[in-house]
């Protein structure tokens, strides 16, 4: 445990020893607000709630989350650290866990950066705090299971671009299998079993509820095994490609 | 009394080419081996399967009687590893670097403090403790990287060119590091460098394609080359020399 708590702690203060996690902070923050009041209309629709914040997060996650798991792996590999980190008294395991733990702070960093938008809508209206509490909670898990596939394609290269190109196109697949244009193309030529098998793989349906306060067992469950399956994933990329 | 560290036929195949094919040997307590050879003739690949950072396809290694594949935990601790170009942590400070290592290794609190000032001690750190490693020389980076495989008083040391890119005065003094030492752990180093045999190997080895080919004191060694009174140089040429050379 002590072991796994010192690599979060020195990947977390690698990302606040670059000027990059700054400015991701920065464009996150930004861009966050920019959806919520511009493309969500947060004043036009005349609701006191984060929906149009937390609507477009996944999107957001989609392309800014890689850039938070690209460097977890990539580059241990490219300085050749991965020989000194791996042969410390440490499982795989235990870093890949320490790792993408540190990739969950940033991103709660990220998201607390977005605060403000809650004591926004606090101020204009009486927002249901509950639903948001759940939503910032499911945010955050949802960046939990972008973390895992980010850094199982971090995993695969020593090329911090290829990882990042990588874990987007990987995202992509998940956040929109659920989306009804994937859905429609399938259902014109496979079973309907085949097409709620793929929308429950997508992010998008499983992240829906959660938006809306609920926190349904499907969902939960989801997000679980996904972590889980990619971060195992990992563990099994980091050992197969030691040498390469 | 058991040897400290040792290899058994170890074999490393990368598809069709085998990088080690077949590497024994024992380096017991008190010995310093020097691990000889030229470039690509096995001799990181073979640290690193000693080290347990890759898996042999065949064979195993043993460290203070760990198997390094099957119990990598336990195995670890007693090893100090200099990976190839000493690589760290380049945003860290040293200081900080080598708290994560001693942190890795379970010595915090005071056993920790006092593990990193010993070796900050030993390797010449003190002055620069603060600095980010990226900022640093070659030599100074290659000390950081001995500061952290000496942290833990580890019984096997596996030293990957340890004085490489070091000065005159950097390589006397960690050759004077390693000597004070090896009195009881076992020690590889590997090098370039044939003066380095003399100045601190109890014993080297010399591999060549994959295979030991010589295996001795470096008087043993000198006598396996060419004329009446040949240099360690002159036997390392001549044992190691392409297959079409040895023809002619």
């Amino acid at each position: 445990m002590s072991r796994i708590l010192a690599i979060f702690q020195r990947e977390l203060a690698g990302y606040f020893n670059t000027p990059i996690a700054y400015v991701f902070l920065v464009i996150f923050v930004m861009l966050s607000g920019l959806f919520t009041f511009y493309v969500g209309n947060l004043y036009e629709r005349g609701a006191a709630d984060l929906q149009p914040f937390f609507i477009y997060l996944p999107w957001l996650f989609l392309i800014l989350v890689p850039a938070i798991s690209m460097r977890l792996w990539s580059e241990e590999r490219r300085s050749g650290t991965i020989e000194l980190l791996m042969t410390l008294p440490v499982t795989v395991w235990q870093a890949v866990i320490g790792k993408w733990l540190a990739g969950v702070a940033f991103v709660a960093v990220a998201l607390a950066g977005t605060l403000p938008l809650w004591a926004t809508v606090n101020y204009l209206g009486s927002p249901d705090n509950g639903v948001i509490a759940v939503s910032y909670l499911g945010a955050l898990a949802l960046g939990g299971v972008f973390l895992a596939i980010g850094s199982c394609m971090s995993a695969l290269t020593s090329n911090q671009v290829v990882a990042f190109v990588l874990a987007v196109a990987a995202g992509f697949v998940f956040v929109t299998s659920g989306t009804p244009i994937v859905l429609n193309a399938v259902r014109a030529i496979a079973p309907e079993a085949v097409v709620s098998g793929i929308a429950a793989l997508s992010m998008l349906t499983q992240y829906d509820g959660l938006t809306r306060g609920l926190i349904e067992l499907p969902a939960v469950v989801w997000t679980v095994s996904m972590t889980a399956f990619w971060l195992l994933a990992t563990v099994v990329a980091v050992d197969l490609r030691k040498a390469g | 009394m058991a040897a400290l560290l040792e290899l058994n036929n170890l074999v490393k195949r990368f598809q069709a080419f085998t990088a080690v094919n077949g590497i024994s040997l024992q380096v017991q307590a008190g010995e310093v081996l020097g691990f000889l050879g030229p470039n690509g003739a096995g001799k990181s690949t073979t640290m690193k399967m000693a080290a347990g950072f890759l898996a042999p396809d065949e064979g195993s290694a043993r460290i203070c009687g760990v198997d390094v594949v099957a119990q990598p935990d336990l195995a670890r601790q007693h090893l100090g590893y200099l990976p190839e170009g000493a690589p760290a942590y380049g945003e860290m400070s040293v200081a900080a670097f080598l708290k994560f290592c001693a942190r890795m290794r379970g010595l915090t609190g005071s056993a920790g403090s006092e593990a990193i000032d010993k070796a900050v001690r030993r390797t010449e750190l003190g002055g620069v403790l603060d600095q980010p490693i990226e900022t640093m020389s070659k030599g100074f980076k290659r000390r950081v990287g001995l500061a952290q495989a000496i942290l833990h008083e580890p019984k096997v040391l596996i030293l990957d060119e340890p004085t490489d890119g070091l000065d005159p005065n950097q390589k006397h003094h960690v050759r004077q590091l390693i000597l004070d030492m090896s009195p009881d752990r076992a020690i590889v180093i590997s090098t370039h460098i044939l003066e380095e045999v003399d100045a601190v190997c109890s014993r080297a080895v010399i591999i060549d394609q994959g295979a030991i080919v010589a295996d001795g004191t470096a008087d043993s060694l000198r006598k396996l080359g060419p004329g009446k009174s040949p240099t360690l140089e002159q036997a390392f040429r001549h044992i190691t020399s392409a297959p079409a050379d040895k023809v002619a």
